[in-house]
């Protein structure tokens, strides 16, 4: 049997929609939700409570809706929407849910994004009061932003079937969005719900762009769009809710909101059933019964709470034959998957439909977030906004103003206020619309709940929430809503409370015998609709999620086969597999090609910072631990730098370029935060200094050329450059040319071996790496990666800052005592070598490990023990294995560890736990390979 | 000069290409770029007269002029910063005559033409391209020709300047070009479905 009115609705009643409901073949229209198609259908059971399992249907016939909560299973799978907002497409396949969804297993292949929006004035509702302060705003030139989560303008006036200036009132609409639209500087943005206000007049909107297509979406079209508005001024029209009254078994399917059965009625052409009973405390159900009874629902009583009912109204039902009791409650209900009795008075009325009327909650969410204060109106029993806020005003019935003229002219005033406060002048009056309207909602009767089984009277209905769970809340003592709200989870399900968040608060005040005006409302917290992470996450997915930073060099690396190591963004070559290598035998060829013939790597990433002025030599003093104002031009030394604390924070070489010039080298990982570092002493401490820094990481392309045959290499590509040890000595740096450009050379070596550092710029780096390779080739250059590089560097005894340390390591702790100076007044960190705990000879000291046997590989990581058996726990742990390689030069395993007196426990034999054995090994000095530095100079 | 130069989107001259007429984007590569820190007034006049362009007073914004080095543009960075730019090959000359210009006072002039590359971008959706991942406000009325403003455009830094009606530049840090390049080939999609 079908619900479908023959005439009316905004539907286009000639095309129909199929689609299927918990398995079932259905059809529709196009202009209908999937609530409005099933209740024409006769389908009022959506789906089962999540506690109680029992039987729920649609109660509102919007966003404000607690029960009607679906599962899409086709187009796409997505959980937890509302029937009442979803628009209904052909193909589409959804089920009811019990309480809870379930999320997709496939990646949702729909694309979502997000885009700024500036305006002059926001327009939160595109309802009566919001049109007009829209219209106002845009007539003066501002520009105005207008948001409406319908699919269409008119907010309240799409669910009634009244005339403004005696015409259809979506006539007046469709002039006043038409005059919107075609006025420059305004953007009407429909299916799009403002879900969080924050400071600063910034508004977060979420659009929804082609859930509504279905299966005829474009692939090319953000499905989602989040809107991230920053606005000077904003108008709040956000309208009202109707709010139900409490009873037994209130949460039965075919029980609904009056005004909500008219929405349906009047906008999607759908009557809620056969026989209704209506229950009310104000006037605006009457409107509700009597259009109904026009047309063909066989209204069965108007219940109305009050002990008089309106005289004018209760004369209209009269004349159409419907019975009105005043002084009625309804105490209770009866039926299974729908309502087939209500009990009124003690009488049992059959019916399938039961409306419910309490009254009108504005909808003040948004006004809440902008840290408006709220006041409760006792006559409408709602909370109100209950100050002015500079940059916020609200208009409409978000006020608790309930009549239309008044709601339009309030639209006027905020919308030339907020325009005027903006900086613009008015721009001519927008005329208001005269309303035919026969009902207003004041002189209501505030009721929460009427006596009765309190287990079974529902408050909250998609959380199970009952009287009885707010009473065991102020019976265990709890009087803060806030609390209460904990207590028993009211208002935190998809709905955030928008119909049961306001009784709840009536309920604990009468139970504890205090006055709302008292109470605290709860916090209302974005997201005042549910938002999807799909749409926040938007377009920063897959290869977008994070910047993936490539070096000049990148495309040989990739093409030569390199596999990648991510190093904060970067991506470095971590080594260059031959057919059939692992990681292992990579690493060991490369380390073997570069410490006996020569191997080159992509030192691109590391940070450079150009340190000019007259102070710059100061300024680093300061920075180092070691002195770098004494170092001579063309010269390089190598630097420790410590945060207050005296822990080390980085290292790195110092160039000096010129008398007033140095470039310095950061790790790759702390290139940002060493820039920034000696921007805040210079900005903050030392403004006095001449210095100015600029980072140049990326204009230079870096190369180290490393072992014993780089020489030779160098000298084939910079036939200027007299390579030779006495002209060309460690640690200096020449500029020359290489490879046929301008080239920076520098003798520094991160692995022992007679290395050189070509820098270029980055425009340059490709072609010279080419260079280079096909220069080295008769000796078998081989490029190499990070791992090889830290094997290289550990074999070495050389900490890399980030993995021997962790920000409670001392330069002195790492056996650099030569690198702080006993000479300097002062420099970063000074102050803390002096405390006694920087002293202690316990303290973890970076030394090498030996397993004794040579095969064995520790885990990084692993902890480090004194004795061969573990004693009964808490067992004392020395310290940790910070590096661990296989080793081509030293034939065996090795590692490098912080271990507590370590410098002190060279040569005793410590134990390391792995899975069930503990494996001994030897402490030895942290540089295991050429300690005496012959190989340096090659 | 730039036969065995390679620049940061060498690879992704056709991919840019492939996004008009949504936007005609390309990259406009080796371009000279010094940063120049400097307060003194008399030094910031020097260094304009010497390059034939006066340096920007408004902040965010940037000037263009002619001298002796052609085309020459100052972009605004800080309240002592600017990044002057010209064309390919004429860094080592402009920082020389900036050097000179800046005497004895306060100040530094570091070559960094290497460390961004440019994208120019032109059509009728280039505002909106940018506005899905640029939070300043880029209306005509509130970024008119003229503006120059360091700003994050999605997840990278980029330096943006109005350079016409339907014209916009974006300077940005080599090592993360490809990203934007990504991110604006991504971005326009539903432009150019529409187109």
């Amino acid at each position: 049997m079908t619900f479908r009115t023959s005439t009316g609705g905004a539907i286009d009643r000639n095309t129909l929609l199929h689609f299927t409901f918990n398995g079932q073949k259905l059809s529709g229209h196009p202009g209908d939700t999937l609530a409005s198609a099933l209740l024409a259908n006769g389908v009022h059971e959506i789906g089962s409570s999540v506690k109680l399992g029992r039987p729920r249907g649609v109660v509102a016939a919007g966003s404000e809706d607690p029960t009607s909560l679906v599962q899409i299973e086709a187009p796409f799978s997505e959980p937890m929407l509302l029937a009442t907002t979803v628009e209904l497409y052909d193909g589409l396949e959804a089920r009811g849910l019990a309480g809870q969804g379930r999320l997709a297993a496939l990646p949702d292949p729909a694309r979502y994004d997000a885009k700024h929006e500036h305006c002059d004035v926001l327009v939160v509702g595109a309802g009566p009061a919001g049109l007009v302060a829209a219209l106002t705003a845009a007539r003066s030139g501002a520009r105005v932003v207008l948001v409406d989560e319908q699919n269409q303008a008119g907010g309240a006036l799409l669910g009634v079937e009244e005339y403004l200036d005696d015409r259809p009132s979506a006539e007046w609409v469709a002039d006043i969005v038409a005059e919107l639209k075609s006025t420059p500087g305004v953007l009407v943005l429909e299916r799009t719900t403002a879900f969080g206000m924050y400071q600063d007049g910034f508004v977060l909107a979420l659009q929804k762009r082609t859930d509504h297509l279905g299966f005829a979406a474009p692939a090319t079209v953000a499905r989602q769009r989040v809107w991230r508005i920053r606005t000077k001024q904003t108008v709040l029209a956000t309208g009202a809710h109707e709010r139900p009254v409490v009873f037994a078994d209130n949460d039965r399917p075919g029980i609904m909101l009056a005004s909500s059965a008219r929405t349906f009625l009047h906008r999607y052409g759908v009557l809620p059933g056969s026989r209704a009973v209506v229950f009310t405390t104000n006037d605006s159900a009457y409107c509700a019964a009597i259009d109904l009874a026009e047309s063909g629902v066989d209204i069965a009583l108007i219940a109305d709470a009050r002990p008089e009912a309106p005289a004018r109204l209760a004369t209209e039902c009269a004349a159409r034959g419907i019975e009105v009791r005043a002084g009625q409650l309804v105490t209770g209900t009866e039926g299974t998957s729908r309502v087939t009795v209500v009990h009124v008075g003690g009488e049992k009325i059959e019916c399938d439909t039961l409306l419910v009327s309490g009254g009108w909650n504005p909808v003040v969410s948004l006004f809440s977030q902008a840290r408006g204060k709220l006041r409760y109106d006792a006559e409408l029993g709602a909370f109100v906004p209950g100050e002015e806020l500079s940059t916020v005003r609200v208009a409409g019935s978000a006020t608790g103003e309930l009549d239309l003229n008044a709601c339009t002219r309030q639209g006027r005033d905020a919308g030339a206020a907020a325009a005027g406060a903006a900086g613009f002048a008015s721009g001519g009056q927008v005329p208001l619309p005269v309303s035919d309207s026969r009902c207003t909602a004041r002189s209501g009767l505030v009721l929460w709940r009427v006596p009765g089984d309190e287990d079974a009277s529902f408050v909250d209905l998609q959380r199970d929430a009952t009287v009885s769970d707010v009473l065991r809340a102020t019976g265990a003592g709890l009087r803060s809503l806030e609390h209460i709200k904990r207590y028993t989870t009211i208002g935190t399900a998809h709905d955030q409370g928008k119909t049961s968040g306001m009784i709840a608060a009536g309920i604990v005040a009468e139970a504890l015998g205090v006055e709302l005006e008292d109470q605290r409302p709860t916090t209302f917290r974005p997201p005042y609709t549910s938002v999807s992470f799909a749409a926040l996450a938007g377009r920063d997915r897959g290869e977008l999620h994070d910047p993936v930073r490539v070096t000049a060099i990148h495309p040989w690396h990739v093409a030569h086969g390199a596999l990648f190591e991510n190093v904060g963004q970067w991506k470095r070559p971590w080594y260059y597999p031959q057919p059939g290598e692992d990681l292992h035998t990579a690493v060991l060829r490369e380390c073997r090609a570069t410490r006996e013939s020569v191997g080159m790597m992509d030192g691109s990433t590391l940070g450079k910072i150009d340190v000019q002025g007259r102070d710059a030599g100061k300024f680093l003093d300061m920075l180092y631990t070691n002195m770098m104002s004494n170092l001579k031009v063309g010269k390089i030394r190598y630097g420790v730098m410590c945060g207050v604390d005296g822990m080390v924070i980085d290292d790195g070489t110092v160039i000096r370029v010129g008398e007033q010039r140095y470039l310095v080298t950061t790790t790759t990982g702390n290139a940002a935060k060493i820039l920034d570092w000696m921007e805040e002493w210079l900005q903050t401490e030392w403004p006095h200094l001449d210095v100015h820094c600029a980072s140049v990481t990326e204009h230079w392309v870096t190369i180290p050329l490393v072992g014993p045959k780089s020489r030779a290499v160098l000298g084939e590509v910079a036939p200027d450059l007299d390579v030779s040890n006495e002209a060309f000595e460690f640690m200096t740096w020449h500029d020359t040319v290489v490879a046929g450009v301008p080239a920076r050379v520098c003798r520094i070596s991160f692995s022992g071996e007679l290395a050189y550092e070509i820098n270029v710029t980055a425009w340059h780096g490709l072609a010279v790496w080419e260079a280079l390779m096909a220069a080295g080739e008769k000796y078998g250059i081989t490029p190499y990666g990070t791992e090889t590089m830290h094997v290289l560097r550990a074999e070495k005894g050389y900490p890399i800052i980030g993995q021997e340390t962790d920000a409670t390591v001392t330069p002195q702790d790492l056996g650099m005592s030569w690198a702080v100076s006993k000479k300097k007044p002062d420099f970063i960190g000074k102050r803390s070598f002096a405390r006694a705990e920087n002293n202690r000879t316990d303290r973890k000291q970076l030394v090498g490990l030996l397993p004794v046997d040579p095969e064995v590989l520790l885990p990084e990581g692993s902890q480090i023990v004194e004795t061969d058996r573990l004693p009964e726990p808490p067992v004392r742990m020395l310290g940790h294995v910070t590096s661990s390689y296989p080793s081509a030069a030293l034939g065996r395993t090795f590692a490098l560890a912080l271990v507590r007196s370590g410098h002190e426990r060279i040569g005793e034999t410590l134990y390391v736990p792995v899975e069930d054995t503990l494996v001994p090994v030897t402490v030895t000095e942290s540089v295991l390979y050429d300690k005496e530095g012959a190989r340096r100079d090659g | 000069m730039t036969a065995d130069l390679t620049s940061p989107l060498a690879g992704w001259t056709d991919r840019l290409a492939a996004l008009a007429p949504a936007l005609t984007v390309s990259e406009v590569p080796f371009r000279s770029q010094l940063t120049v820190r400097v307060s003194d007034p008399g030094a910031v006049a020097a260094m304009g007269s010497a390059l034939g362009v006066v340096f920007p007073s408004v902040p965010c914004t940037f000037t263009a002029g002619e001298g002796e080095f052609g085309a020459v543009e100052v972009l605004w960075l800080g309240p002592d910063e600017f990044l002057v730019v010209a064309a390919p090959g004429l860094q080592v000359p402009i920082e020389e005559v900036l050097r000179g210009a800046l005497g004895d006072f306060r100040g530094s002039v570091v070559d960094t033409s290497a460390q961004r590359t440019t994208l120019a971008l032109e059509g009728p959706h280039v505002r909106d391209v940018l506005a899905h991942g640029c939070s300043v406000d880029l209306h005509p009325a509130a970024a008119p020709v003229g503006v120059c403003v360091q700003t994050l455009l999605a997840r990278t830094g980029i330096v943006l300047l109005v350079t016409g009606e339907d014209r916009v530049m974006l300077l940005v840090r080599s090592s993360f070009a490809e990203y934007l390049a990504a991110w604006l080939s991504d971005a326009c999609a539903e432009y150019r479905a529409v187109a």
